[in-house]
């Protein structure tokens, strides 16, 4: 009887997560297609709901309705399992985001790398989508997208390197705790913009959306998929680019701390700020892919391997020798 | 690389330049309408659904000459006429095939007495392909609907013609 009613007492903190990420995943489609139209000058979903907020629901709905083809050349156990695999992935990664000093679900002391981790394994749900459709642009976006995703994991993962030597902790609450003084963007500005880019390439968001590249791949990985499959890469695709905001919001934007410790601002709960600033950062998102045009897939490489990881590198030599210098290091 | 190019690309400049103009261009005005709820503006000359107009004292004009059976280069039209009691040629079938029909507009040049107009009305898709096979009644109807517009129309653009 006991475990029983931890067990639901998980699940309800679960739901409790869960169901607010999955509305906000719902909203900020709907937020990104507003955003990119009203930079095009157009109106953008406006009419399901107020303001067209209840258009994602909407789509969702449809595509509940409609009907799913698997390829009868298809692997179909994996192809099912692709769609699957995404939205599990970028859903189970919010478990260790801290909301506050207390509000977060699974406080472990190695968050920064089960989210590393978990979004790294994000690329398995592409490939498998990919490889399981057993036709040619499919196949071919997967390659792209596993090529991409690879390496702008490496880049990514130094930059968080970076924050670690000033942190000297793997816990998501001892970063954000480690920045109350002064957030992370400000001494460490090259690579929060380096990890900006980097977080677009590893979400296939534009300027880096190669996998999908319509004028190329049809729709890439996704061309096979219809119905409530296609509509769980793209939700998984969401969830992704929010977690990375959240990533970005923990890492640099202070997470859950309020931007200045001063009466008018310490009454806004932590949560309301973690989620203003992954709001800040999709809004970025959002307008990038709105402005740029698509990178050349040569382009994209050299991007990633000839800039992004010197750069890199080269700045976790600088932070280093900084801290070490000036007695900076955190040793516990 | 030229220096200021260097420095330029190290510093994004025409990244946050582009930033910058997508920022102003949000609060601009939009320059689409909700369309189902507000249309754009249509000319007079418009060559939307056919109508079949009628004499303010409720007398057909079509005068059965069958020149826009003759005119029409998709065919579309079928006209069958008889002689009435009272002595004047009258249509007893104007069916126009709205799915030949390619909305070039020369019936209602050809017309004489001004009896096929194509209207203002773009909105008259249906669901069956038999739906768009346009008799008289059909077309007389459209007519009696869109009186006032269409005459409006005429009159707007008579100094053209």
């Amino acid at each position: 009887m006991e475990y029983l009613s931890i067990f639901f007492d998980q699940v309800y903190k679960i739901l409790f997560l869960l169901v607010p990420v999955l509305v906000s995943v719902a909203m900020v489609v709907w937020l990104d297609r507003r955003v990119w139209a009203f930079v095009q000058k157009r109106q953008g979903p406006n009419v399901v709901g107020p303001f067209g907020l209840l258009q994602t629901i909407a789509d969702a709905l449809k595509y509940i309705f409609k009907e799913i083809i698997i390829p009868s050349s298809s692997n179909k156990v994996i192809f099912i399992l692709a769609p699957i695999v995404t939205m599990t992935l970028a859903l189970i990664a919010w478990a260790v985001i801290p909301f506050s000093a207390t509000q977060v679900l699974a406080d472990i002391n190695v968050g920064i790398l089960y989210l590393f981790a978990v979004s790294s394994l994000g690329v398995y749900g592409i490939i498998m989508g990919g490889w399981a459709s057993n036709s040619k642009y499919p196949f071919l976006g997967a390659i792209r997208s596993a090529a991409q995703m690879v390496s702008y994991e490496v880049s990514i993962g130094v930059i968080i390197i970076n924050v670690l030597l000033c942190v000297g902790s793997l816990n998501l609450n001892d970063i954000v705790i480690a920045q109350q003084n002064l957030w992370f963007v400000i001494p460490l500005f090259p690579m929060f913009v380096i990890f900006f880019i980097s977080a677009l390439a590893e979400t296939n968001r534009p300027p880096f959306d190669l996998p999908e590249a319509e004028a190329e791949l049809v729709a890439g990985y996704q061309t096979e998929y219809s119905g409530m499959m296609y509509a769980m890469f793209w939700l998984g695709e969401y969830a992704n680019i929010l977690l990375m905001c959240a990533m970005g919001a923990i890492l640099f934007l202070g997470g859950w701390l309020s931007p200045l410790e001063i009466y008018p601002f310490t009454l806004v709960p932590g949560p309301v700020w973690l989620v203003l600033k992954i709001l800040l950062l999709f809004l970025l998102f959002a307008l990038v892919k709105a402005i740029v045009p698509r990178y050349r897939y040569d382009q994209l490489m050299k991007l990633g391997w000839k800039v992004f990881l010197p750069l890199s590198l080269i700045w976790v030599v600088l932070t280093s020798g900084y801290l070490f210098y000036f007695n900076l290091l955190p040793i516990n | 690389m030229k220096i200021s190019r260097f420095f330029k690309t190290i510093f994004m400049a025409d990244f946050v330049n582009g930033l910058y103009m997508a920022i102003k261009e949000v609060f601009k005005s939009k320059k689409t309408i909700n369309y189902p709820f507000e249309k754009g503006k249509i000319s007079p000359r418009f060559r939307g659904e056919h109508a079949l107009r009628r004499y303010p004292n409720g007398e057909e004009r079509c005068i059965a000459c069958k020149l826009c059976e003759a005119v029409c280069p998709a065919q579309a039209i079928t006209i069958e006429s008889t002689q009435r009691e009272d002595g004047s040629r009258k249509t007893t079938r104007y069916d126009i095939d709205m799915m030949k029909c390619i909305y070039c507009g020369l019936c209602e040049e050809s017309c004489p007495v001004d009896a096929i107009v194509q209207g203002p009305n773009f909105e008259f898709s249906t669901e069956t392909r038999e739906e768009l096979y346009y008799t008289k009644e059909k077309l007389l109807d459209n007519g009696d609907r869109w009186e006032n517009i269409l005459e409006a129309n005429i009159k707007a653009d008579s100094s053209h013609r």
